[in-house]
C-alpha cells in the first residue's frame, strides 16, 4: 500500500466510524455541535499519531501477553499531557472540550489502531495511519455534527440560519442514531459503487 | 509480533519500564503546566467577579470570607468602590447538576437582588444542559436584576417563576438550587 493509499482510506473506505464502526460512543457524544466535533476530532487525530508512533517504536520491546495494558498506558499518558497542555495554554479550547479530552482513553479507535495496525508496522507508515483515521474520525464526526446542529438547531458553527428552534429531537440521542444509521447507508452504497 | 518472550520476568519489568517512563513525563509535563493553570483560573475568577458585579476598586480576592454551608463552602468576594459595599460575588455550587458538580459566580447587589449569574464550572451536555451558560442561550439572563423575596427561585414546573430549559429541566433545577443556596447564606450573613 502506498504512502497515500495508506492516508486515503482513513476518509470512506475504512473510516474508523462508518466503515468499522468504532469510538460510536463519543461519535453520537460529542456531534451536538460542530465546534465540538473539530475540536474532539483533532484532539484525537493528536493522540492517534503520537500514539502510534510510541507503540510501533516500543512493539519488539514489550512482551505479548502484557500488550493491552502497556498500550494503555502509554494512551491515558498522552491523553492526559493533551489535557494538561490544553488547560494550561489554550483555556478557551479547554473550557469547552474539558470534558471530552479524557474521554479518548476510552475511544477504542486509539486502541484499535494500536493493536490492529502499529504493533504490526513500521513507525512512519503507523504515523499515517494514525493521521490517516484520526482525520477520518474528524471527517465522520464533522458530518454528523453538521446535519445535527443544522436540523436541531438551524445553526452551522453557532451562526444562526433559521430563526427558530429546530427540531430539538436531532440534538438528543434518538436523533444522533438516527442520522449515524443514514450516514453508513450512504457510505456503504458508496463503497459498494467502487467495487 | 513481538521478539521477546512473555515470560514472567519480562512481563513485569516491561510495564514497570513502561508505567515508570510515562509517570515521569506526566509529572514533568504537570510541573510545567501548573503555573499557567494556576492563574488561568485564577484570572477566569477574576474576570467571572468583575461580570457579575458592578464596577469596584478593591481586590475582592483579598478580602474573601468563607461560609460553611450543608454539603461543602461558599466563597463571598466583596466588592467595594470608595470603601462602600456595591455587590458581592458569591461562588456557589450545586450536585444536581445532571453530570456532576455546577459552580457559579452570582452577583448580588447589597440589598440581595441578583444583578448577574455566570457559570464557572459546568459538565453538563452540550447543546442541552450547556445552555446555562450565558453565551448559549438567555436562560441564565432572566435572572437578572430580580430579588428572590418576590422572584421564585423554582423552575415553573416547581411552582416558581423560572423558565427552564427545553429537556434540560434537571440542569435547570440545579442553577435554580445554586442561586437558592447562595441568596439565602447571603441574607444569613447580612443579618448577623
Amino acid at each position: 500500500m502506498s504512502p497515500w493509499q495508506n492516508f486515503i482510506k482513513g476518509f470512506i473506505k475504512e473510516n474508523p466510524v462508518f466503515v468499522l464502526v468504532l469510538g460510536t460512543c463519543p461519535t453520537l457524544a460529542v456531534t451536538t455541535s460542530v465546534a465540538n466535533a473539530i475540536g474532539m476530532g483533532l484532539s484525537t487525530t493528536f493522540v492517534l499519531v503520537t500514539s502510534n508512533i510510541a507503540i510501533a517504536a516500543l512493539k519488539d520491546f514489550i512482551p505479548d501477553k502484557v500488550r493491552i495494558p502497556c498500550f494503555i498506558v502509554v494512551i491515558a499518558s498522552f491523553v492526559t499531557i493533551v489535557d494538561l497542555v490544553m488547560a494550561g495554554f489554550f483555556q478557551v479550547i479547554h473550557s469547552q472540550l474539558g470534558i471530552f479530552i479524557p474521554l479518548i482513553v476510552v475511544n477504542c479507535i486509539v486502541l484499535g489502531r494500536a493493536e490492529a495496525y502499529a504493533a504490526k508496522n513500521s513507525l512512519l507508515p503507523s504515523a499515517i495511519d494514525g493521521l490517516s483515521m484520526g482525520l477520518g474520525f474528524t471527517f465522520a464526526l464533522l458530518i454528523l455534527s453538521t446535519v445535527r446542529e443544522a436540523l436541531g438547531e438551524g445553526s452551522f458553527l453557532g451562526h444562526k440560519f433559521i430563526h427558530s428552534d429546530g427540531i430539538l429531537f436531532f440534538i438528543l440521542a434518538p436523533g444522533a442514531f438516527i442520522v449515524f444509521g443514514y450516514v453508513i447507508a450512504i457510505i456503504n452504497r458508496l463503497n459498494r459503487c467502487k467495487k | 509480533m513481538s521478539k521477546k518472550p512473555s515470560t514472567f520476568f519480562n512481563m513485569v519489568w516491561t510495564l514497570f519500564i513502561i508505567s515508570f517512563f510515562s509517570s515521569a513525563a506526566l509529572g514533568f509535563v504537570y510541573e510545567l503546566t501548573k503555573g499557567p493553570i494556576a492563574k488561568a483560573t485564577l484570572e477566569k475568577k477574576i474576570r467571572a467577579i468583575q461580570e457579575v458585579v458592578p464596577a469596584f476598586d478593591n481586590n475582592p480576592l483579598e478580602e474573601v470570607y468563607k461560609v460553611d454551608v450543608d454539603a461543602g463552602t461558599l466563597f463571598f468576594y466583596p466588592a467595594k468602590k470608595q470603601d462602600k459595599l456595591v455587590g458581592t460575588a458569591v461562588e456557589t455550587f450545586t450536585t444536581k447538576g445532571f453530570s456532576g458538580t455546577i459552580k457559579l459566580m452570582v452577583g448580588l447587589l447589597p440589598d440581595g437582588t441578583i444583578n448577574k449569574i455566570v457559570v464557572v464550572e459546568a459538565h453538563e451536555t452540550p447543546g442541552l444542559g450547556d445552555k446555562i451558560k450565558s453565551e448559549k442561550s438567555n436562560f441564565s439572563k432572566q435572572f437578572m436584576s430580580k430579588n428572590p423575596s418576590v422572584f421564585m427561585l423554582k423552575v415553573k414546573k416547581d411552582g416558581g417563576s423560572v423558565d427552564a430549559i427545553t429537556a434540560a429541566t434537571i440542569s435547570s433545577r440545579a442553577f435554580c438550587d445554586a442561586v437558592t443556596r447562595a441568596c439565602q447564606s447571603y441574607k444569613k450573613e447580612l443579618k448577623k
